[in-house]
């Protein structure tokens, strides 16, 4: 069975999955639009958390945050549901596709098999949408991929009960109420203030004060760890920032494209010389990925990179800091 | 970013035949999506997450050659593992996963376990005691 769900590439897993959820339910929803409300954009430093080796980088808030605070906001609610027991979970999968309904599941992207073997690490926080099933092969729309997709019923288990840390354990999720009409106006402002609050937050390693603690870090990281693990630990940052589709930017291109809708819709002509500023900030993220994967690769020109590229992030970090100021007062 | 500066580099997601889509500013500064192949400073990334694989799993190799190292640490390197995914995996403590890659305690392990972590790595008894089994 096929249910008649139209796939659209997003340049982001969850807010993909949530837009075309929504679309399906009859709700034009842009996927910029879901990050902003759902206070996407984070930047958080976790260097007790090890991925590959290397500490935790992240530019985005926790799986599941997005999509719930986005529901919260508009007033859809959601339904999640979790399973110790795979076969049990397949089940409640087929149950809903029976019933016309397509769902969101978390997975881990190890077993991805459609996936290029450079982005097949354990990382368990990919969302896509399944959509129906023929012939025992599930039909997958994930939504950084151009077109759809299958996979069959092991294949799929395999990723929904991928291990580690953010373990998915089945976990499916799909809207199950909805308001009238989407009242976005008290929405938008409800989730630019959520992110003015955690890009400000006085916590060492959250938001600008995060990006701070970085840049001291990669000034220290060659002497204290040696150029081997310093280069390996820039990569991880900027292979973070990198996630699929973000342009470089670490997701701020998504959010400028956000405050830009945003600004159409609550008329507010301040909010888009904020996207402006915000797409430059996003510039300065890409230069700044550009440089660090230079160093890494020993093209370095100048003989200082490690101290350049620190100074390049504290730049960003003060301009942030500047701008998300601005922006609180602006909504 | 402007639509005109969205990367079309040379990547691996390009020969698997996908490109990704990013956001961008078309000439009038309005936002619009753009489809990108792929940027090679990511490219350089993720290259070196790969070499950086490799590299550990040829060190495991030689661990295990010399009789250093049991065949599951040489596994878990190849499946892209650390300690706390692979005990997560196998459902066994980390400090007990940890004393399974002394080759000593490696040859002592009983059938079950070792089908533990040959089905985790996806391949045979024979496979996990021997590393070079059927090359």
């Amino acid at each position: 069975m096929e249910i008649n769900f139209t796939h659209h590439q997003s340049a982001h897993c969850e807010n993909g999955v949530v837009s075309n959820l929504m679309k399906f339910n009859g709700f034009e929803v842009s996927e910029p639009m879901v990050f902003g409300i759902g206070s996407g954009l984070l930047f958080c430093y976790l260097p007790f958390i090890k991925v590959n080796h290397a500490p935790a980088f992240t530019y985005r808030s926790m799986p599941g945050f997005i999509f719930n605070r986005f529901a919260k906001r508009v007033g859809v609610k959601i339904k999640r549901e979790k399973f110790s027991s795979p076969k049990q979970a397949k089940a409640r999968l087929d149950e809903n596709l029976k019933n016309n309904n397509p769902v969101g599941l978390q997975v881990g992207v190890y077993n991805l098999t459609y996936f290029p073997d450079e982005y097949r690490f354990h990382f368990n926080a990919h969302n896509l949408v399944v959509y129906g099933k023929e012939n025992g092969n599930y039909l997958i729309s994930d939504p950084v991929m151009e077109t759809v997709t299958t996979l069959t019923e092991s294949e799929l288990e395999k990723v929904r009960f991928a291990k580690g840390a953010l373990a998915p354990k089945g976990h499916m999720y799909y809207p199950i109420d909805f308001p009238k009409e989407l009242q976005l106006e008290k929405a938008i402002v409800k989730g630019i203030k959520n992110t003015c609050k955690d890009m400000l937050a006085p916590v060492p390693i959250v938001g600008v004060k995060g990006i701070k603690l970085v840049a001291k870090q990669i000034r220290k990281w060659p002497k204290k760890k040696g150029i081997k693990v310093a280069n390996h630990y820039l990569g991880q940052i900027v292979r973070m920032q990198e996630e699929i589709g973000t342009g470089g930017g670490g997701f701020r291109y998504i959010f400028a494209a956000f405050l830009q809708e945003a600004s159409t819709v609550l008329k507010n002509e301040q909010l888009a010389s904020m996207s402006k500023e915000m797409t430059e900030i996003g510039d300065l993220w890409r230069d700044f990925a550009l440089d660090a994967s230079r160093i890494y690769k020993n093209r370095s020109a100048k003989s200082d990179g490690y101290n350049d590229i620190a100074t390049q992030l504290e730049t960003i970090a003060n301009r942030e800091e500047v701008f998300f100021k601005k922006l609180k007062k602006v909504v | 970013m402007k639509k005109k500066d969205v990367p079309q580099d040379k990547s691996n997601l390009k020969s698997s035949g996908f490109k990704e889509l990013c956001y961008a500013v078309n000439e009038k500064g309005e936002y619009i999506t753009e489809k990108s192949s792929g940027w090679e400073p990511k490219t350089i990334a993720l290259d070196n997450a790969m070499e950086d694989i490799n590299e550990r799993v040829a060190i495991a190799k030689e661990k295990v050659e010399s009789n250093q190292a049991s065949p599951i640490e040489y596994y878990m390197e190849l499946a892209k593992m650390d300690l706390p995914i692979l005990a997560s995996y196998v459902g066994i403590w980390q400090w007990r996963v940890k004393r399974h890659f002394k080759p000593k305690r490696f040859t002592k392990l009983s059938n079950k376990v070792l089908q533990k972590y040959a089905d985790v790595f996806e391949i045979t008894i024979e496979q996990l005691k021997d590393i070079n089994h059927g090359n």
